[in-house]
């Protein structure tokens, strides 16, 4: 415990190290899996193909990922830049077969209507289709989230700062309380990220708590 | 006044939904299309606002060909009011009603006064201007679909099987609520149903359609009912049935009309329109705008 006390500013650069690692992706892996999961919807065997693939993408275990890929973009194996593109493929994987999900979640009968009311193609998308396949997006990025932000951890084998280097270098040095500080803090930063993304839908989808309510 | 004329639509795959399809409507006319289930009803309705553009002819408004209008602007134009009301689920009553008039620019605090006035012009009670859809009824909801379709004070209303979803009773008050807000609004409307009580009630006129969109016949409720062209259609609105045959019993020294099932339908004006004491009123609605033209004083058995 005293050591946790003696290393709080250790442990904060590292929470944000972790969070500079962590947010890019779970922002990339949502934003680009939109017009993926579009894309893919508009063609049955362009469909299938993207489920299949990421499948297999999330198959490729991180660790090899994290070393191979400075061989294929050109990053050092060091550099915080190459776990944000592994990790945002990963995130890909979790989040294009789910945004293609919320996508087919909308009311065909509700999207003729809002094209009868005189919306035009873009505006549709994003006052109407995007809004209405929120819940079902929230979902992914929820899970693309915490999952991103454990992912982060493996960088540390790397010697690429995060809270992963807390457990491998508490057990380097066998220091009880580094390990634990580690996973507890990974740990939290999972779940706080979580509740906010929680937070996040309520506020904006106040419609859906209604839903959930039921009719009065 | 909504042309079409000569009009096909073939979809993707090969599917002809409407063979060739000509009818003129007038403004402020009420006409229902009525029709089986794949019929061509809704691809025809679809024309008109450009959510289908015809295979071969052209549906024209106002003698301006659609095709050559922005079909954007064209919609926000025309009300247009289906099944389930197709209203957005993530939007408030009040901001669906207010939906067409902000697209179309006006200030969202007129548009919402404006929506409130509608909410009440429709039966709809002001509390719920706050609600969601889900947390409505089903006949809250085609009201609000109805009021949606009403908000930009379009001259033509499309509704497609509006009240398809909702049970007989409130059915009923819908298709009243309708024929008294066409009375005072005198839109140039669509209708879509494959009730035939229902195009009897709503149309100035009906359209029966067969398959492909090929009208069996067109009329005023009276003429078809009078003079069914054929089979199909005899069968279609039940005159084959008897169902639609009344006829006329004497009682107390007053002419009641009687339905094929024995039951009192109303009692008969007087030769110079003069309504019999009571009853008449109420006889008229519930048997509908043919009673006059099959009236007889034959038993149909
Ligand atoms: N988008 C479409 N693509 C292919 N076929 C369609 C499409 N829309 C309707 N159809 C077909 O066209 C025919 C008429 O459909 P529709 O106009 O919806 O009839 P109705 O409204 O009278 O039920 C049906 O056979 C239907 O399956
Ligand atoms: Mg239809």
């Amino acid at each position: 415990m005293s050591w946790v006390l003696d290393n709080l500013d250790v442990i904060a650069g590292y929470t944000g190290a972790h969070l500079v690692q962590a947010l890019p992706p779970i922002l990339l892996a949502f934003v680009l899996s939109l017009p993926l999961a579009k894309l893919a919807n508009s063609r049955g065997w362009l469909r299938t193909g993207v489920t299949t693939t990421s499948g297999l993408m999330y198959a490729i275990p991180s660790l090899p990922l994290f070393v191979l890929l400075p061989g294929l973009i050109g990053t050092g194996v060091r550099s915080p830049l190459n776990i944000v593109v592994a990790l945002t493929l990963y995130g890909l994987a979790l989040m294009v077969p789910t945004a293609s999900d919320g996508f087919r979640s909308v009311s065909r009968d509700v999207l003729g209507s809002a094209t009868a009311q005189g919306y035009a193609p873009a505006a549709r998308f994003l006052a109407v289709e995007l809004p209405l396949a929120g819940p079902v997006l929230l979902g992914g990025v929820r899970v693309v989230a915490v999952s991103t932000i454990s992912l982060v951890t493996v960088g540390g084998v790397l010697g690429v700062p995060s809270l992963g280097m807390l457990f491998v270098d508490g057990v380097r040095r066998g220091i009880v309380a580094e390990i634990a500080a580690g996973v507890v803090a990974t740990a939290a930063l999972a779940l706080l990220t979580d509740a906010l993304l929680v937070m996040l839908g309520r506020l904006l989808m106040p419609w859906h708590r209604g839903r959930e309510a039921g009719r009065p | 006044m909504i042309g079409f004329e000569n009009v096909r639509k073939e979809y993707p795959g090969g599917t002809v939904a409407v063979e060739d399809f000509s009818l003129e409507i007038a403004s402020h006319e009420a006409v229902a299309l009525v029709g089986t289930s794949g019929s061509g009803k809704t691809t025809l309705m679809r024309m008109i606002n450009r959510m289908v553009d015809p295979t071969a002819g052209r549906v024209h408004i106002d003698d301006e060909d659609v095709a050559a209008m922005d079909p954007v602007v064209l919609r926000r134009s025309i009300g247009y009011v289906m099944q389930a009301s197709g209203l957005l689920p993530h939007r408030t009553v009040l901001d669906n009603i207010t939906t067409v008039p902000v697209l179309r620019g006006t200030a969202k605090g007129e548009a919402r006064e404006r929506a409130r006035t509608l909410m009440d012009t429709v039966g709809l009670d002001p509390d719920l201007a706050d609600r969601y859809p889900a947390q409505l009824s089903g006949g809250q909801q085609q009201r609000v679909g109805v009021a949606r379709g009403l908000a930009a004070d379009p001259n033509i209303l499309l509704m497609d099987e509006p009240f398809g979803a909702v049970d007989p009773i409130v059915r009923d008050e819908l298709q009243g609520e309708l024929q008294r807000l066409q009375r005072e609004l005198r839109k140039t409307i669509v209708f879509v149903t494959h009730d035939i009580d229902e195009a009897f009630r709503i149309g100035d006129r009906v359209a029966i359609l067969r398959p492909g969109g090929r009208i069996a016949q067109v009329g005023t409720p009276q003429e078809i009912l009078a003079d069914p062209t054929d089979d199909f259609v005899a069968s279609f609105v039940g005159a084959d049935r008897g169902a639609r045959t009344l006829h006329v019993e004497h009682v107390d020294g007053r002419d009641v009309v009687v339905d094929a099932d024995g039951r009192a339908a109303g009692v008969l004006a007087g030769a110079d329109g003069r309504l019999g004491d009571g009853g008449a009123a109420d006889g008229d609605a519930a048997a509908g705008p043919g009673a006059e033209a099959l009236a007889t004083e034959e038993r149909p058995r």
